[in-house]
């Protein structure tokens, strides 16, 4: 067998010294991240109150309530878990849609590529940007205490939530749209509300149902713990079996909200592939 | 100058304004079934979520006037007027926050740590064993279905009230949904570089470590800080369960009705959220460039 040539690695190593020894401040950049974000983690566990003893305790009775929860039983309730879980599908259905309708026109102020001036669009992006900073719960315990205890405040929060979240994506949309359709309804003597419906709409919208059938997926989801404070829907009845320790109820709980967001992912998925074809929606 | 234009025979055009005709009231008639079926959809679904409307206009003046109260102090001026005696409990509601941001931290780290150590079993090209990627990936959708709040819930029951709840149901939440877009990086990097390192004789894990590794690290950074902002709104509301940070607070504002609190409280979130976003932003543009970002 022939010997493979040996490399000159002293000529390499003169010829390329960065591959032989890179400087210290690029070797020493990786490390030092990560010993500064363990240093942060343990200073975190340190203040969080994070104690081998209670974590090892804890544990012990998670196990516990694991084992509970076998099997999932409704009991007698299951008639109000289905009417629960309808609730929470009606709030995820038309809290999005509100926010949608909402946000389609608002999203028109926000887009550059409408509303040049920065002077509109700037607040107005900043407005969508609180509204979306605050989190669906806690805007549901602000409608709760305008409405009422109940499904319609979760709808109401939902709607608002979402409406921000909603309004920035859809003006993202808006931005991406080709300009050639508008300038042609320009051309013909169109006038600007012309521009936004015959040049504009027709490229945007399948785009927008696209991302408000990934909306009422994910506020399935969302409307499944608005119940926590009081805003309807089956949130409400788990965190009353939780808190009365009816771990058997709770797991069927859990089951039936995963089996409802798996239904709901695999409608709005097929409905999504259906308008806008076989392509990822941003 | 006149351009003649070709006209077609009577009958031809008839029949081909008959077929446009009839391609046009057929997408219309879908369009039509379309929106009547989603009508009556949002119908049941108003029965079935309570929808008052008279509610509504009778009380939609309380949701503006609650932001009129919210936005008074006890003496009856507005709160911008006197910044001292709204933000009365700055010290102790910053203390709160740095609590809410050290839990989504320390909760974002675990999460991404434990989808680490998942994402190659869940992914197409790197998984052993396909019993292996079935179970990790049901384990993984259990982890982001369940909502991190029922986690926290859940939580508390087991390891008492307080902060701990709170970092473990982020944790597990971060872990789905982080070990699911890991996966995915996974399933898009080149595998040449795999057969290079197999070839030499090397082991999964080595393999792993010096063909997979380099090419999907910056993408898990860059996913992980986004996961960070989401969990930094999430940890907000942890502690109206009573898992720790600003939300216990803000809960019993709101419950007790404690006006101007409430306010100042929101607007020390949201400025918060404003921040980490912002910087987190800036720190995903400059460490991978502004392509990264989507």
């Amino acid at each position: 067998m022939k010997e493979l040539e040996r490399p000159d690695t002293a000529a390499l190593r003169t010829k390329y010294p960065d591959a032989f020894e890179r400087p210290a401040a690029a070797r020493l950049a990786t490390p030092a991240m990560i010993a500064a974000a363990l240093a942060v983690l343990i200073f975190g566990l340190h203040d969080l109150g994070f104690e081998p003893a209670k974590f090892i305790a804890g544990l012990h009775q998670l196990g516990w309530i694991t084992l509970m929860m076998i099997p999932p039983d409704p009991g007698t309730s299951l008639p109000l878990y289905l009417r629960a879980l309808g609730e929470t599908l009606s709030i995820a259905l038309l809290g999005t849609t509100l926010a949608a309708t909402l946000a389609l026109p608002v999203s028109l102020l926000a887009a550059r590529n409408i509303v040049p001036p920065n002077i509109i669009r700037f607040p107005v992006r900043r407005f969508l940007d609180s509204i979306r900073g605050v989190d669906t719960l806690i805007w549901a315990l602000v409608w709760i205490n305008v409405v009422g205890l109940g499904p319609f405040a979760g709808v109401l929060a939902i709607m608002v939530s979402d409406f921000g979240a909603l309004g920035k994506l859809f003006s993202e949309a808006i931005e991406a749209a080709d300009k050639k359709q508008v300038e042609g309804i320009r051309a013909s003597g169109g006038n600007a509300l012309h521009e936004i419906r015959f040049g504009l709409m027709p490229q945007v919208l399948p785009v927008i149902a696209g991302q408000v059938l990934y909306f009422i997926e994910s506020n399935t989801r969302s409307a499944s713990i608005i119940g926590i404070v009081g805003a309807g829907g089956i949130g409400l009845q788990l965190a009353e079996q939780i808190r009365v320790l009816e771990w058997q109820k709770v797991s069927f709980l859990v089951l039936m909200i995963l089996v409802a967001v798996a239904a709901i992912d695999f409608i709005s998925g097929k409905l999504r592939f259906a308008i806008i074809g076989r392509r990822a929606v941003a | 100058m006149t351009i003649a234009v070709s006209i077609l025979p009577e009958q031809r055009l008839a029949a081909l304004n008959a077929a446009y005709r009839q391609a046009v009231a057929r997408k219309r008639l879908r369009l039509f079934a379309g929106a009547m079926l989603s009508i009556a959809a949002l119908i049941l679904a108003a029965i079935g979520a309570e929808v008052n409307l008279r509610t509504l206009f009778t009380y939609f003046g309380n949701f503006v006037s609650y932001f009129d109260r919210i936005l008074t102090l006890d003496s009856g001026q507005r709160v911008w007027t006197d910044p001292g005696e709204w933000l009365w409990g700055w010290y102790k509601w910053l203390k709160l926050l740095g609590e809410t941001l050290l839990i989504s931290y320390v909760g974002t780290l675990i999460g991404a740590v434990c989808a680490f150590g998942l994402n190659f079993f869940a992914a197409e090209n790197t998984s052993p064993a396909p019993w292996l990627r079935f179970l990790v990936r049901r384990l993984l959708e259990f982890a982001r279905t369940v909502p991190g709040i029922v986690f926290a819930l859940i939580f508390v029951m087991a390891f008492g009230l307080g902060p701990m709840a709170g970092v473990l149901a982020i944790a597990i939440h971060s872990t789905g949904a982080l070990g699911k877009l890991f996966a995915e990086i996974v399933e898009n990097a080149d595998m040449k570089p795999v057969e290079g390192v197999r070839s030499t004789g090397a082991s999964w894990l080595s393999c792993m470590r010096f063909a997979v590794l380099p090419q999907v690290s910056a993408g898990y950074v860059s996913y992980a800080l986004l996961r960070f902002e989401i969990n930094v709104r999430e940890s907000s509301v942890m502690g109206f369960v009573g898992a720790g940070g600003i939300g216990q607070e803000l809960v019993v504002a709101i419950r007790k009705f404690y006006y101007s609190d409430v306010s100042a409280i929101l607007l020390m979130i949201v400025v918060t959220i404003f921040i980490i976003d912002i910087t987190t932003g800036w720190l995903r543009a400059r460490l991978f460039g502004r392509d990264a970002r989507s």
